[in-house]
């Protein structure tokens, strides 16, 4: 079963073409990758998925829904969540409260209902609360849930960064670059993390990455782009193999 | 009330006291626009003038019941806070602190010239039907609701819009409704602040309510620490008894308090109390509780 379809997405930003008619499906359940060199239009294409730009061409369909022109917030609410390539905490919340944040795609109690503490809002604050530890509890964070999120390390942002994604329960989760700045033993935890993170969610991952060991180990299909196109597509062998990606991104090796 | 009070405590310190509160209200309905939502508005005093004027306005040539004017007045106002946050929350910072000021300034003009206003001369010789239990009631209302509100979904998501506006989008957040239901509260509080202070001066005039009242009040949200509301408080309180006790330097008085501005942002960048939040404290107590 497909989650995700995009035909022929074309993107510019004045003149210049950052995308060029890519198509890419993703099955659902899969661990999906995009790789390749700077600037071949990897965020690009996370940012039209979650409605940040509207793209001058193609179709964008999520569980069988078109969702062009839909803004961001209604695409969190859609069950699309995601982390960014330079992180955007909320650096002077707590770290509890970026995850209770997270959860607001999926709560409901409004202005009145807040302002005066009535009992659906109290409900609601509950269950918030108590998703956010456990979530805190899987990223391994739950020690620092008073700290605001800029004390935390570098490698703890990110993964607070998932799992404040993760608080509006997506069946969809992009990862840009999720491994970027982190020591080894940092990117052994994440992919335990993502395993993790699949097994107990049932969702599908679409991650961008440039660490190569990272993606051929955990991603079961990978998308190459460069300068726009799609040059190759594949399982993680085939892509290793394939004479475009070599060329024009991993490189001959000795 | 104010009779027994005035037993106890000088009147003079009676007024400052009454004032306080009345700032209180008008910078926690800043703070929530700016302090917590991060939206720099300059033009508080406009919203301010609006409940000022519709309930003296309804007061004195309507005989409306006091309740009834402020709760006119202050829905007049987050009416046009409304009005205005619709359009000019799609800009940001510096662009939306010029609109905010001009704003501010067309209410001035208008009721300069606004004729059941009385014009220039403004209006005079309300009742005096802010009394002191009246303020700080309404003062302590308006503490819990907003220290209610901002330890909610709704205000999580306010303070989320201040520190990283697409990452709250993505979280879901739907930023300008969000902005909008910012603007019309805080104009609210800044309305109803504006009808308790009509019916405390028994005068006001359209220069009451200039840039540089808005920027008085603005600075009590800076300097006790932008969205704290323990903070705003604090600030509230000692802008408003600086002036007051600076009556002893006489003619240097606005000299020395610029430099107490000057020298708490140096010291407290972030404000007095801007880590503060009351939830915090009350997060500070149950950890104790619980270990």
């Amino acid at each position: 079963m497909e989650i995700l379809r995009m035909k022929g997405i074309t993107q510019e930003f004045g003149g210049l073409r950052a995308l060029d008619s890519v198509d890419l499906t993703v099955k659902a359940g899969q661990i999906f990758g995009i790789i390749g060199p700077n600037g071949a239009g990897k965020t690009t294409l996370f940012n039209i998925i979650t409605g940040i730009y509207v793209p001058v061409e193609g179709t964008i369909h999520f569980n069988g829904q078109e969702m062009k022109r839909v803004p961001p917030h209604k695409v969190a609410g859609l069950g699309i969540g995601r982390t960014f390539q330079n992180i955007r905490l909320f650096n002077k919340l707590s770290v509890i409260d970026n995850v209770r944040v997270g959860s607001h795609a999926v709560n409901h109690s409004g202005f009145f209902s807040d302002l005066f503490g009535l009992p659906p809002a109290r409900r609601e604050e509950k269950e918030i609360l108590k998703r956010a530890g456990q979530l805190l509890n899987m990223v391994g964070l739950y020690e620092k849930r008073g700290e605001y999120a800029d004390n935390l390390s570098y490698g703890e942002q990110r993964r607070l960064e998932i799992a404040r994604a993760l608080a509006l329960k997506p069946s969809l989760l992009l990862l840009d670059e999720p491994a970027a700045g982190m020591n080894t033993s940092e990117k052994a935890e994440l992919i335990e993390l993502i395993y993790l993170i699949r097994r107990e969610f049932d969702l599908t991952a679409l991650l961008v990455e440039h660490d190569m060991s990272l993606v051929m180990q955990i991603c079961e299909r990978i998308a190459v782009l460069d300068y726009g196109r799609k040059i190759a597509e594949g399982s993680p062998d085939e892509i290793k193999g394939d004479e475009a990606v070599i060329s024009s991104y991993l490189g001959v090796q000795a | 009330m104010e009779a027994f009070l005035t037993q106890y405590i000088d009147a003079y310190y009676l007024r400052i006291i009454i004032l306080i509160g009345i700032n209180i209200i008008l910078a926690l309905g800043l703070n929530l626009i700016t302090g917590v939502t991060g939206q720099l508005s300059m033009g508080h005093a406009g919203f301010m003038s609006i409940g000022a004027y519709t309930a003296a306005i309804l007061t004195m040539q309507y005989a409306a019941p006091f309740w009834l004017a402020l709760l006119a007045g202050a829905s007049l106002a987050a009416f046009f806070g409304f009005i205005i946050g619709i359009p000019t929350l799609r800009l940001e910072g510096d662009y939306l602190a010029m609109v905010t000021i001009g704003f501010a300034e067309i209410i001035r003009v208008f009721f300069l010239n606004f004729e059941p206003g009385g014009k220039a001369v403004g209006l005079y010789g309300m009742p005096q039907y802010t009394t002191f239990a009246m303020v700080w009631i309404i003062v302590i209302v308006v503490i819990l609701l907003n220290a209610k509100l901002l330890d909610s979904r709704t205000g999580r998501a306010l303070y989320a819009i201040r520190e990283n506006e697409i990452a709250a989008e993505a979280s879901g957040i739907n930023t300008t409704r969000m902005k909008v239901l910012a603007f019309t509260v805080g104009s609210f509080l800044g309305g109803l602040g504006g009808g308790l202070y009509a019916h405390y001066m028994s005068y006001i005039a359209p220069q009451d309510f200039g840039f540089m009242k808005s920027i008085e009040i603005l600075n009590m949200v800076v300097l006790g620490g932008m969205g704290s509301i323990p903070g705003t408080i604090l600030g509230s309180v000692i802008l408003t008894i600086a002036p007051e006790m600076l009556r002893i330097v006489a003619d240097y008085r606005l000299l020395f308090y610029g430099g107490l501005l000057v020298v708490l942002m140096i010291f407290r960048p972030n404000g007095l109390l801007g880590d503060v939040r009351v939830y915090d404290i009350k997060k500070r107590w149950l950890k104790k509780e619980g270990e």
